[in-house]
């Protein structure tokens, strides 16, 4: 039996920074083998899907962005295509296509917040943005113009950044102003010229030689790009409906979690963000992020967990020109919301939230009051797929440094720009070598 | 700079149960952020920072509610680290959406989540950190305005009180020339006795104020109610109006149990 430096070692971070919400994680290797990895989330639970019971529908979209303040416009997304699912309702193409603006907006400004405040600070060996500035200041003032376009869209379109205000079930309370939204095309064409730079700027790290198996699993839609759309598509060749995934989807609860585990059933763990969108969706993205992509060395997908700053590099740049051209075409939507009529029923609805894809599952009683909710939020669909990472990262690293290697492993996480707050029911590293 | 030679005031971020929005919003003052990282010294901000500087810290921002028995240890803790103390938002300052557990039993809410409860320790309540430690100064909103927080955080390291009004979103209507929806339209709208802050953001959408920022100082909850019930609403609406992200602030407690719908005998 070997007792060398590394054959038994215990990793352990007790609370992971840069990530949004509470979790740690814990690796034991004994006799140079990776036995265990856990993620553990200690989030406190909130609830959500027990505090909707006898709600009305239309509370769905304020109440479930509350889940989370990074990426609210998502929770409000996928409430809306719920409920109108389960009324039969259709929204007004203007509507949808205001719906996509403002959430490139988030997409925008959650990316930018990702790829200059959390990830790249790592590839540098620095504990975050602040030090990063030192060293190259200019980068991080990119940044945070870029972050500060994308607010500005959600401002302008729904009203304030974090918990929009403006949206409804059916629509919006009311249409911004042709005015209003002509006015975000100048800043959205320097974010696009920022964007473009951030592609280059991420590409020119060194990553870590690591390709994982992934079964990706992401919305998917021939003629465009997914956002606030699209049928459920994996790398497997599903092919379903959001009610239908709802189906196939099964959670399970851990005792180091409270997040629920995901699987795909009869297929395992699998993985929702930008590596699964773009893998699915390569081809859909316009010319000027295809360039972008294929510039900074992308194929037609991406299994190198840690280049996933350069997937979401170029969703910035797609963002930034999906959004560019919402606003050129914009028409005020009229009435700016469809009206609902409730009804006995279950609807599910599906959307890309920027760290991926976000379900959400209502049943209604004839009054219009949710009898039962579910929420499959990205993170805690991932979080056995980050296991799963941590595992091949901590094997191929075994002759890494003790410091070395932790550090890795909480990069390893980060890769995936899990929210744990995200995770209604959802992290801090812990490896230990025995 | 070591430690020992900075003499910036230290800042620290803690995180309770919450959506992280709040503390967003301080990595949302983009022009201002790295400004306030040269005159403060950021020594504990998780969501920023792998780097942690022990305390004592001159001021510590409180995000989320108390709602397990190691958060309810922890705070003291933070209490006992900080000089000054501020709580942000909802959840901090109010028990946020998540205390709507308290209006119902907790093993309830569990079981409905997760399938094995026993795996999870929470407690039945969710509580504002007030009602655990002294608190320096609250600050109001789900999610706070990011100006409010500059304030907020300038004031305490000058040692005078914050610029922050107390006033209802009323009077932000009438300043920037929005038409009173209650009287217009007889909308619901929690205007009159909701905490000015958010610069009248629903009404100015046509949508009646949903009470993101708690009551106001002098709130008439109950005339407000008896309003809105001769203008149509149902009990049960009023109710759930004053029952969502700030339901622990007492004002809207109470008047959101007063139009509860009671079971008929």
């Amino acid at each position: 039996m070997s007792h060398g430096r590394h054959a038994d070692r215990d990793i352990g971070v007790g609370a992971l920074a840069r990530v949004e919400g509470e979790g740690g994680l814990h690796v034991t290797v004994r006799d140079g083998a990776v036995e265990t990895v856990t993620l553990d989330i200690f989030e406190p639970p909130r609830f959500f899907e027990a505090l909707l019971r006898g709600r009305r529908l239309d509370e769905a979209p304020d109440i479930t962005a509350r889940i989370c303040g990074i990426c609210p416009v998502a929770y409000q997304m996928s409430a809306c295509a719920a409920m109108e699912d389960a009324c039969a309702t259709t929204v007004d193409e203007k509507v949808t296509a205001l719906r996509r603006l403002l959430y490139c907006g988030e997409w925008i400004q959650s990316h930018a917040l990702h790829v200059y405040l959390l990830h790249a600070p790592d590839f540098f060996g620095l504990a975050d943005a602040v030090e990063l500035a030192e060293l190259d200041r200019a980068a991080v003032e990119r940044g945070l113009r870029l972050k500060r376009v994308g607010n500005l869209v959600m401002e302008t379109v729904g009203g304030r950044a974090v918990h929009p205000v403006n949206v409804r079930v059916g629509g919006f309370w009311r249409a911004p102003s042709p005015d209003a939204i002509a006015a975000l095309a100048e800043p959205l064409r320097r974010a696009r010229d920022a964007a473009l730079e951030t592609v280059s700027w991420v590409a020119g790290f060194e990553f870590p030689d690591v390709e994982a198996d992934y079964l990706f699993v992401a919305l998917h839609d021939p003629d465009r790009y997914p956002i606030e759309s699209g049928r459920v598509g994996s790398s497997a060749g599903l092919d379903t409906s959001p009610a239908g995934f709802a189906e196939l989807a099964v959670e399970e609860q851990v005792p180091h979690s409270t997040a629920l585990h995901a699987r795909l059933d009869g297929q395992g763990h699998y993985l929702t963000g930008p590596l699964a969108r773009y893998a699915l969706n390569s081809a859909a993205l316009p010319e000027l992020a295809r360039q972008a992509a294929s510039a900074a060395g992308l194929g037609a997908a991406c299994r190198n967990p840690f280049k996933s700053i350069v997937v979401r590099a170029v969703e910035i740049v797609f963002a930034c020109d999906e959004a560019l051209r919402l606003v050129e075409a914009y028409e005020p939507p009229e009435p700016p919301a469809a009206t609902l009529v409730p009804r006995a029923a279950t609807g599910a609805g599906a959307t890309e939230a920027p760290r991926g894809l976000l379900l959400h599952r209502y049943e209604l009683a004839a009054d219009g009051t949710i009898a039962s909710a579910r929420i499959m939020p990205p993170t805690s669909q991932n979080q056995a797929t980050i296991e799963d990472d941590l595992r091949l990262v901590v094997s191929s690293g075994l002759d890494l440094p003790e410091e070395q290697l932790t550090w890795r492993c909480e990069q390893t996480v980060r890769n995936h720009d899990p929210c744990i707050s995200c995770s209604t029911h959802f992290l801090d590293l812990t490896v230990e070598r025995r | 700079m070591s430690a020992a030679s900075d003499r910036r005031p230290t800042l620290a971020v803690w995180k309770f149960a919450s959506c992280d929005g709040c503390q967003l919003s301080l990595l949302d003052c983009e022009e201002e952020l790295l400004a306030v990282a040269g005159a403060v010294h950021i020594a504990q901000f998780t969501e920023m920072s792998r780097a942690a500087v022990e305390g004592p810290y001159d001021l510590s921002l409180v995000e989320g509610s108390i709602t397990t028995y190691e958060d309810a240890a922890r705070i003291q803790e933070v209490r006992r680290a900080s000089h000054r103390l501020v709580t942000i938002g909802a959840c901090a300052t109010a028990g946020g959406i998540q205390g709507l557990r308290n209006f119902a039993s907790a093993g309830e809410y569990i079981a409905t989540v997760y399938a094995r409860p026993d795996y999870i320790s929470t407690l039945a309540t969710s509580t504002p950190i007030a009602a655990h430690v002294p608190v320096d100064f609250e600050l109001h909103g789900c999610p706070i305005d990011r100006h409010q927080l500059l304030e907020v955080i300038l004031a305490q390291l000058a040692g005078r009180s914050p610029r922050i009004p107390s006033h209802s979103v009323c009077q932000e209507c009438k300043a920037r020339d929005t038409v009173c929806l209650l009287v217009s339209r007889r909308a619901p709208c929690l205007g009159p006795v909701t905490r000015a802050g958010c610069g009248a953001l629903c009404p100015a959408v046509d949508r009646g104020c949903f009470g993101c920022f708690g009551p106001a100082e002098t709130a008439n909850t109950a005339s407000l109610a008896g309003r809105l019930l001769e203008d149509g609403a149902r009990r049960v609406d009023v109710s759930r109006l004053f029952r969502t992200f700030n339901a622990g602030a007492p004002a809207f407690r109470e008047e959101s149990l007063a139009n509860e719908p009671r079971p008929t005998r």
